[in-house]
């Protein structure tokens, strides 16, 4: 299993979807609102080779409790401008849209994390600062050291894409299941 | 003989509800992680493997840590049963929110639960009429917490089918899987009502939720094997294990009705029960 580290470099090329990885190194944690904040502020910290957390924790006493990856797909529209700004790897779950894919494309990758695993989470961090606090607990910026978090390239920088490859399968699947398509009357 | 308002009652019936949603939150029942080892063992796609070693080691973890499996602690939906002859007051269901808002302080969870329009948060995950509290007689005076997150539950569906159409029912149930793909978090438990009226159907399929894992129908058996065909896999990153298992529920209906609802829930299929001692 490849070991990567950030800040993420041209290695995130060589990634393919499907690929297993682990990950160490700093990365941000940043929902809806840590978006629309940076988009409107600026970055508060260096976007270059940065690696992105969709993530709202529970932290307490400067301690990480629980951190388990939130939906991406919330933050499709937001992610252009991340992107342009240098970042190469984004952590999530449940994928993210064909834009975005097409947005990754010779720049950066899309890693998946197990949802719920929030404990192996923050067995894996350590807290290291925050911006934006007055966000709120989930929508904040939490600074996270990272020791080798297991990750899968769910979308790579080549437009692969497991989480479309994994649907248009099941769909095929079901189309010969049920050769009508739909239960709808 | 009732003692409903014997206040020492009332409070061990807020620390009763306090203990079943902390347990829930945090152990996992031995017959969900039975299913998720057993998935480990006959899966053959590398991916979906290692997303199942991290679901078993999280669970772990989870124990060690005294934390919440996932942070999404869910809205807690209640089953209590009260001994025959014992009246259930309106001060018993207070006892049993004041529980819901001692666990969210002292666990602590999230505070999930919002007005529907307005957004605002009740930051005690009581009030606005909820959580949803079902009360029936039994043996024994006990309370039983099924926390449910979101990302399961906004996947879940309903439909009144024609009477007719009730060799459709496994299609439905597989299709309601083809549309949530990852989003559920899989594998999943698919909690299938039939039957009732709408509301019921809908009641039934949570209620299916409670029902130990470890075995299944045949009718059942057969619906989640062509779930799991689907190859969604664990988190939709494919793989053999999409659904750990199928639970139905039934009751009767209009001779012109056939609802059939369908309650999904992740792969932290938390619930816990806690006798209430008299």
């Amino acid at each position: 299993m490849r070991h990567l580290q950030t800040p993420l470099g041209d290695e995130v090329l060589s990634l393919k979807a499907g690929e297993m990885v682990t990950l160490s190194g700093t990365v941000y944690t940043a929902r809806d609102e840590a978006h629309l904040r940076i988009m409107e502020d600026g970055f508060p910290f260096d976007p270059k080779g940065a690696v992105l957390y969709h993530c709202g924790p529970v932290v307490a006493d400067n301690r990480i409790i629980v951190a388990g990856p939130t939906t991406s797909a919330r933050m499709n529209r937001l992610t252009g401008f991340m992107l342009d700004a240098g970042i190469r790897g984004i952590i999530g779950k449940g994928g993210m849209s064909a834009e975005v894919r097409e947005l990754l494309r010779a720049r950066a990758v899309y890693f998946a994390f197990t949802g719920g695993c929030a404990n192996l989470a923050a067995a894996r961090m350590k807290y290291a600062g925050v911006h934006y606090p007055e966000l709120g607990m989930a929508e904040a910026v939490w600074i996270i050291e990272l020791d080798k978090l297991p990750l899968t390239v769910a979308m790579d920088a080549h437009g692969g894409d497991l989480f479309a490859v994994i649907e248009d399968h099941a769909h095929e699947v079901f189309q010969a299941m049920y050769p009508t398509s739909t239960t709808r009357i | 003989m009732s003692r409903s308002g014997d206040p020492d009652l009332l409070k061990r019936i807020s620390d009763a509800t306090e203990k079943a949603v902390r347990d829930a939150e945090i152990y996992l029942p031995d017959d969900v992680k039975a299913r998720l080892t057993e998935a480990l063992k006959m899966e053959s796609v590398v991916v979906a493997k290692q997303e199942l070693k991290n679901i078993l080691e999280n669970i772990c973890l989870a124990e060690e840590r005294s934390a919440p499996l996932c942070q999404d602690t869910g809205i807690p939906v209640l089953y209590i049963t009260v001994p025959y002859g014992m009246t259930w007051t309106p001060e018993m269901e207070e006892a049993v929110f004041t529980g819901i808002q001692n666990a969210t302080e002292h666990i602590p969870l999230r505070p999930n639960l919002v007005d529907p329009l307005s957004r605002e948060n009740t930051k005690t995950n009581t009030g606005l009429s909820m959580p949803p509290v079902h009360v029936k007689q039994g043996e024994r005076f006990t309370i039983t917490a099924l926390p449910k997150g979101a990302g399961s539950e906004n996947v879940s569906r309903i439909r009144m089918m024609n009477p007719s159409d009730k060799g459709n029912i496994p299609k439905f149930v597989v299709e309601t899987m083809l549309e949530a793909g990852g989003r559920p978090c899989p594998p999943v438990i698919l909690g299938v009502g039939i039957g009732g009226t709408f509301d019921v159907a809908a009641s039934l399929a949570k209620e299916a939720l409670l029902e130990p894992v470890d075995m299944m129908t045949d009718y059942e058996q057969e619906i989640c094997d062509q779930v799991n065909q689907l190859g969604i896999g664990p988190m939709g990153l494919g793989g053999d294990t999409t659904c750990l298992a199928v639970k139905i529920k039934t009751a009767g209906c209009h001779t012109a009705s056939l609802p059939v609802a369908v309650n999904i829930q992740c792969w932290a299929a938390r619930r816990a029960t806690v006798e209430v001692l008299l």
